[in-house]
């Protein structure tokens, strides 16, 4: 099978602050990719490079052979294909949970809107929030905005969701109920790419792991358990080491 | 009520000419709020340009206005336009050509403020979603926008009707000038009118305010 999203050689600076270094990531349907590192190493750049939200200095990115260009007006086209969920709630907070979740489908896509609010709920009621499709985003729980977030990327049916540290900003209970709802859509054979500090969920739930610091891959293996156990770079060693007391 | 000089209200057309003052003071604010809303969106709007240059121009009429005392815009444009150019403009005109200048500066960084304050996360959330600039700024930027803005620019307009009290300086009869009058006609005969008549144009101002203060800590209350 090819490859969905195809990176080479991306590089990406904010003025004189390089912030991605030579970066080469190719990501097959199916697969979940789960990126690790430390703080500031750049994996959110990544992430929103990944889609357009920001410019970049040099080399490609292609999403379903299409090249990811900010400026070009298909853009928007090539964003559906990509679901994000970002690590602050950005539920849009005038508009309750259905409208949330429905805006996108009905406005961009155009699909109808009954279809688009029956499968909204079929989905809803799948993360178990049915009941909250009324609600506005400032009456529910982080967990469940989040829960929401996911919804509404999957219901634009995109060919690879991104999740930037989407449980860093939940209370610990609520952590377990969106690391679920990631876990059973990754069952479900969804191609995601995501990145985390919760290294039993990335152990979990990687099919490859990928190792960022300062900039760059510094590991990238498929072996996700020997990993964790035993890194072949310092880096990677040192990283994990720094989880150890947790 | 003679003791509290209220009485002098309901001698001949008292009543009536200081209800006439107070659609004086509400007819000049109405139409300068219109207009500054209409203009302050504009300014607002530009304020949040990339162009440096436009942002400090309408940052600096910005300051003007705040430093300016509105009575010293008043007297300048009433007096001084006269002087100066040779127009001349009535006092209603001139009234409501200050209180638009400064309403206009006032809305216009309260527009600004409401467009700054919606988070990155917002834009970036729609643009993740597949929406063009356009649908982003009318389904999710725009809307947020107006809830932000409307109990802000509600207060805006209630400082406003209480400010025209300074367009008798320059020779408007608004209410607090009717009564100023009533209580000048009286002093002989009811001295302790000026308790009793200014405590109704205190009412009368309270009439006009509360409920449209009521109004935005409602919107408030819903939208926020
Ligand atoms: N908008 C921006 N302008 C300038 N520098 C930025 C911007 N966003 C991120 N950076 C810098 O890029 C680096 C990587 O940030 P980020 O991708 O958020 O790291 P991570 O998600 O791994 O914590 C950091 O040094 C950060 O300061
Ligand atoms: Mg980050």
């Amino acid at each position: 099978m090819g490859e969905l999203v195809k990176v080479k050689h991306l590089h990406k600076e904010y003025g004189r602050n390089v912030v991605l270094k030579d970066i080469d990531l190719s990501v097959k349907k199916g697969e979940v990719v789960v990126i690790i590192g430390p703080s500031g190493c750049g994996k959110s750049t990544f992430l929103r490079c990944l889609n357009g939200l920001e410019e970049i200095q040099g080399g490609v990115i292609t999403v379903d052979g299409l090249p990811v260009e900010p400026d070009k007006k298909d853009i928007t086209k090539i964003r559906q294909k990509i679901g994000m969920v970002f690590q602050s709630y950005d539920l849009f907070p005038h508009k309750t949970v259905l409208e949330n979740v429905v805006l996108a489908p009905v406005k961009v896509q155009k699909r109808y809107k009954d279809d688009a609010i029956r499968e909204a709920l079929v989905l809803l009621d799948k993360v178990g929030l049915a009941d909250k499709k009324d609600y506005y985003p400032r009456q529910l729980s982080g967990g469940q905005k989040q829960r929401v977030a996911i919804v509404r990327a999957l219901l634009m049916h995109p060919e690879v969701i991104l999740f930037d540290e989407v449980t860093a900003a939940l209370d610990p209970e609520m952590v377990h109920e969106v690391l679920q709802t990631m876990l059973d859509l990754a069952r479900s054979g969804s191609t995601m790419i995501i990145v985390t500090h919760e290294m039993a969920f990335a152990k979990a739930v990687a099919d490859r792991i990928v190792f960022f610091d300062q900039g760059e891959i510094v590991e990238e293996t498929t072996d996700v358990k020997g990993f964790f156990e035993n890194p072949s770079t310092d880096r990677a060693k040192r990283f994990l080491k720094t989880f150890a007391y947790e | 009520m003679q003791g509290l000089g209220i009485d002098v209200l309901f001698k001949g057309t008292n009543m009536l000419r200081l209800l006439k003052g107070l659609w004086v003071s509400v007819e000049i604010s109405l139409i300068s709020v219109v207009i500054s809303i209409v203009l302050g969106l504009i300014v607002g709007v530009l304020m949040t340009s990339k162009n440096g240059a436009l942002r400090l121009l309408f940052r600096s009429y910005l300051e003007v206005v705040r430093i300016m005392p509105q009575m010293v815009l008043l007297f300048i444009v009433y007096f001084g336009t006269t002087r100066v150019f040779g127009i001349n403009i009535s006092a209603e005109l001139s009234a409501i050509i200050v209180f638009v200048f400064w309403g206009t500066a006032e809305m216009g960084d309260l527009v600004r403020g409401s467009i700054k304050s919606i988070p990155r996360i917002q834009y970036d959330s729609a643009y993740a979603l597949g929406m063009n600039k356009f649908q982003v700024h009318f389904y999710i930027v725009f809307p947020q926008t107006i809830r932000r803005l409307l109990p802000l620019s509600i207060n805006l307009v209630t400082r406003m009707i209480k400010t025209t009290s300074l367009v008798m300086m320059i020779g408007i009869v608004e209410v607090l000038k009717v009564a100023q009058q009533i209580i000048e006609a009286n002093r002989k005969a009811s001295p302790n009118a000026a308790f009793g008549v200014f405590a109704v144009v205190f009412l009368l101002y309270f009439i006009v305010c509360w409920p449209i203060s009521r109004f935005a800590v409602k919107l408030e209350k819903r939208w926020v």
